[in-house]
């Protein structure tokens, strides 16, 4: 019997359809695996079934246990035995394991908590999940690993029936990520029905016994796992799609190599056990766009940050060339003096001043070109900032609007203008077309290709693979803190990449 | 699939806004004039006129003037995105060694002027140090170091109020500024303008407001020659009229008071040329316009190559610097320094910058504003004083009209946004 059945999803966001007509069948007491790319719509799926888009926010049908259902909210998912463990975990470090399980469902009665029965029954979850730690041990003091175990402590604590695991093995070690897989397995035995999400189709492999790929909002293809499955056939459907006219076309010849990275290394800022960066090595050459390919958390934002002032990490080492000379990184300002530029993955929190105006953030990264000594020429800043309007195409009345009235394409436009007035030779974009609308997404690549004209330097971080495949000249692929290949654009192809990540 | 942001507003539509709509989106920075005029006329009628007469106006000038001086470095600092709560106990502190530097210790005024404003300083950085370079809350590092100054006042003092100050020393706080003018003139003029009750009108200071209001005028008509130049929106020309003429006449008016009883009070020029430097580092230098950066987005900031640390150690360091000022301010004005002295001061300190349109959350505010704020509240005090009202109803209304005017800050936002 199906105990979920989710008919014909469509959810729109304006301008896009962020699902359309997805079908998801899930069978009582089994382990079901949604796979798909980033941003092909599994996120929005699961915000659909656990109510956080309540009924009336999309089309469709959700059948659970054979009713009907209609959540308004995430809390009415949760009373059906729904409950869903996201990415990032929802806990509270500051509160001990007991208290975590038990938050919004305390052991109490009028208002006075049962501590006895709370930690009576926090020892017997925490038996069942196969962590050894004292309900009284703060979340803090644990690993993400064991911090997982409690999420799935507190599911439950709460009757749960279907269980969803959202990229569960994302943030965790080789040996945590199997202790996961097994408990999965495990739950499975006690009859607890299960779906993940994931990338990794080893993992996918090892615990499933069906599998739904989505892409691009749209269901592809439900496999049976049971008899075995080669992820070949998973990643030919998960990547599959026509990518003609998405990219402005350009001719590069890259000249000598610009920017040289050695043998970078990088430590997790509080964990300093814990290696992010791992032996990295790579070049730019003039007039080069080079993408780095991987998933979510495997360190590539880490790597451009630690290289851009060691705004990243601790311990770092390595070395950094530019036309040949060693350069000072060591601090943000060094970094843009030598001719390194960084444009984050989030321009609201790390790009952008909200509340000041575009001319304000336009010049922020370099002052000193409009201004005389300390005093700044209002004049100049706000004639750079018409000619960056001009340039990008920046669509707003005028640069004193404040950035935050702005579209999202806009806004990045704004923080790529910001970092063209500080004339570097090596362009780092992190994620540059994120969230924002295709014909902005056009746009922002012609600006990347007119950058190569010029002879600069452009690295590309993306996750959405065919927008590397159809900028880049070669593509660096990154999975765990390490980068694991290098490929020339004849060469690649989705598969290629993703082969090369999930081998690893 | 992350689609929080949607790609779909429409670019803002250029268009010429009506009055209406100006008065709209502009109502916090109009308001607070509003409500200084509204303020002052109020207490002008219900203390049938005694708030406006010439010694009142001097007398107002010189009892917000170490609070003005304060709200200069708060501002800076709660545009930062921090506060600074020790400045009222550091200001008593100040003037403390003051008096021990000069009335037990028989030391030179200048020399004590120079070690004072080092000193503070030097305790400015010292909080700063913490604040910055080892992230400890601004709130904690200044609460502690708010009582262990007021506690250095009291040992310092022995618990004892000291004075009094020698004439040199006073003259800080209540020295005119002598008339470069010959007397004879300003006696013309004051039986020209036939004022019975005075018989010298000082024409140094009525000319430094005719001067003043000048080039006010002077300098907004330049400022809208250029803003036409490059196409930037402007306030409607009735505004900007009615504006400059309130804020030119204004100025005239203040200084013709001034001319009718002493003139130009040191003070004064101290309070007026410090707001001017400040004015001018906050809009139109690059360290100001990188406070508004680390106020407005600390990470942004920092990511921009700006010393994030450094600017907020200043930031400390030029607030220490101006609680020392106001401290010899404040002593030679009482002409002692009592172990008191500075008591909850901060408080109307930080009231006035908020007033003045500052934001808790940083990045936000003007020195004009604070200016401004503090003395609406100087007004508030003043007038209140006059009335006969208790302190304790004055600390109420004080205390309501800090929260109105947060609310009404809060509320414009929310409309806008």
């Amino acid at each position: 019997m199906a105990l979920l059945s989710m008919q014909n999803i469509s959810k729109t966001f304006p301008g896009v359809k962020a699902l359309d007509n997805v079908n998801l069948d899930v069978e009582q007491g089994k382990i079901h695996a949604v796979v798909g790319e980033n941003g092909a719509g599994k996120s929005t799926l699961m915000k659909v079934l656990s109510g956080v888009y309540p009924h009336g926010h999309y089309d469709g049908e959700i059948l659970f246990e054979g009713e009907p259902v209609r959540f308004s909210g995430i809390s009415d998912s949760e009373r059906q035995g729904i409950i869903i463990i996201h990415q990032e975990l929802a806990l509270v470090p500051q509160l001990s394991i007991a208290e975590n399980i038990f938050l919004g469902n305390e052991c109490a009665s009028s208002g006075i908590i049962d501590w006895r029965q709370t930690n009576r029954r926090t020892e017997e979850l925490l038996a069942k999940v196969g962590l050894g730690e004292a309900p009284s041990t703060l979340v803090d003091n644990i690993g993400v690993g064991k911090q997982q175990l409690v999420e799935i402590a507190k599911a439950l604590s709460k009757d749960v029936k279907l269980l969803i695991l959202d990229e569960p093995t994302a943030a965790l070690q080789e040996n945590d990520s199997r202790k996961l897989l097994d408990l999965m397995l495990e739950l499975k035995e006690q009859g607890v029905t299960s779906i993940i999400i994931s990338h990794k189709l080893n993992e996918v492999r090892y615990v499933a016994d069906s599998v739904t790929v989505i892409r691009d909002g749209m269901t592809v293809s439900n496999l049976d796992a049971t008899g075995g499955l080669s992820e070949d056939d998973i990643v030919r459907d998960m990547v599959g799609r026509d990518m003609t006219h998405r990219f402005p076309e350009h001719v590069r010849s890259p000249g000598k190599v610009l920017l040289e990275v050695r043998d970078w290394n990088v430590w997790h800022p509080e964990h300093t056990e814990r290696q992010v960066i791992k032996e990295a090595s790579f070049n730019v050459r003039a007039g080069e766009v080079v993408g780095i390919a991987g998933l979510m958390g495997s360190g590539r934002t880490e790597l451009a940050m630690s290289i851009f002032g060691r705004s990243y990490g601790r311990n770092i080492s390595g070395s950094v060339r530019l036309n040949d000379n060693e350069i000072d990184v060591s601090t943000v300002d060094r970094a843009i003096n030598a001719g390194i530029s960084y444009v984050t993955e989030d321009r609201k929190t790390l790009g952008l001043v909200l509340d000041e105006t575009i001319r304000f953030n336009t010049t922020l990264a370099n002052l000193n070109d409009v201004s005389s000594g300390p005093v700044l020429n209002k004049n100049e800043e706000t004639r750079v900032a018409e000619r960056f309007r001009e340039a990008l195409a920046i669509r707003t009345p005028s640069v004193f609007q404040k950035t935050v009235n702005l579209s999202g394409g806009n806004q990045q436009k704004v923080v790529l203008a910001k970092w063209l007035f500080t004339s570097p030779e090596v362009l780092i974009l992190d994620e540059p077309t994120r969230g924002i609308d295709v014909g902005a997404k056009y746009e922002i690549y012609t600006i990347i290709n007119d950058l190569a004209a010029e002879g600069k330097g452009v690295v590309m971080i993306s996750s959405e693979m065919p927008e590397l495949l159809g900028m880049c000249d070669r593509i660096y692929v990154m999975n765990e803190g390490a980068l694991v290949g290098e490929l020339d654009a004849g060469d690649a192809s989705q598969e290629r990449i993703m082969s090369l990540i999930v081998n690893e | 699939m992350d689609l929080d942001q949607s790609d779909t507003n429409p670019a803002p539509q250029v268009k010429t806004k009506s009055i209406g709509e100006y008065l709209s989106s502009h109502l916090r920075q109009y308001g607070l004039l509003f409500a200084l005029i509204a303020v002052m006329a109020f207490f002008q009628i219900v203390t049938d006129g005694t708030l406006l007469r010439a010694v009142n106006v001097t007398n107002l000038l010189l009892q917000n003037s170490y609070i003005i001086i304060m709200a200069l470095g708060m501002l800076i600092v709660i545009v930062s995105g921090n506060i600074d709560l020790s400045v009222g106990s550091v200001m008593g502190f100040i003037g403390a060694l003051a008096a021990v530097m000069i009335v037990n210790l028989d030391q030179s005024v200048p020399f004590t002027i120079i070690t004072c404003l080092v000193v503070g300083g030097i305790i400015g950085a010292a909080q700063g140090y913490w604040v910055a370079y080892w992230k400890i809350p601004s709130f904690i590092v200044t609460l502690a170091g708010m009582l262990v100054f007021r506690g250095l006042s009291l040992w310092l003092l022995e618990g004892q109020s000291v004075g009094p100050f020698p004439k040199e020393f006073q003259l800080i706080a209540t020295g005119f500024v002598p008339d470069i003018f010959p007397v004879s003139w300003g006696d013309s003029l004051a039986n020209m303008l036939e004022i019975r009750r005075v018989k010298h009108v000082n024409i140094l200071a009525l000319s430094t407001g005719i001067v003043a209001a000048a080039m006010v005028i002077w300098i907004g008509l330049r400022q809208r020659a250029q803003n036409k130049l490059y196409g930037i929106e402007d306030e409607p020309r009735s505004f900007f009229i009615a504006r400059n003429v309130i804020v030119a006449a204004a100025l005239v008016f203040v200084m013709y008071k001034l001319s009718l009883f002493r003139g130009l009070p040191n003070v004064l020029i101290t309070m007026g040329v410090l707001t001017l430097i400040y004015a001018f580092i906050t809009e139109t230098t690059t360290i100001g316009r990188r406070v508004y950066a680390l106020g407005g987005n600390q990470k942004a900031a920092k990511l921009s190559g700006i010393k994030t640390e450094r600017l907020t150690f200043l930031a400390f360091t030029n607030m220490g610097v101006l609680a020392a000022a106001a401290g010899l301010v404040f002593a030679a004005r009482l002409n002692t320094a009592t172990p008191k002295a500075g008591f909850a001061l901060e408080l109307d300190v930080i009231a006035a910058v908020f007033i003045g349109g500052a934001s808790m959350a940083g990045g936000v505010g003007t020195i004009i504003g604070a200016v401004v704020g503090a003395f609406l509240m100087g007004v508030l005090n003043n007038g209140m004083s006059i009335m006969g009202i208790g302190i304790d109803y004055q600390q109420m209304i004080k205390g309501l009209v800090l929260l109105a005017a947060v609310i009404f800050d809060v509320y414009n936002k929310n409309k806008q946004g």
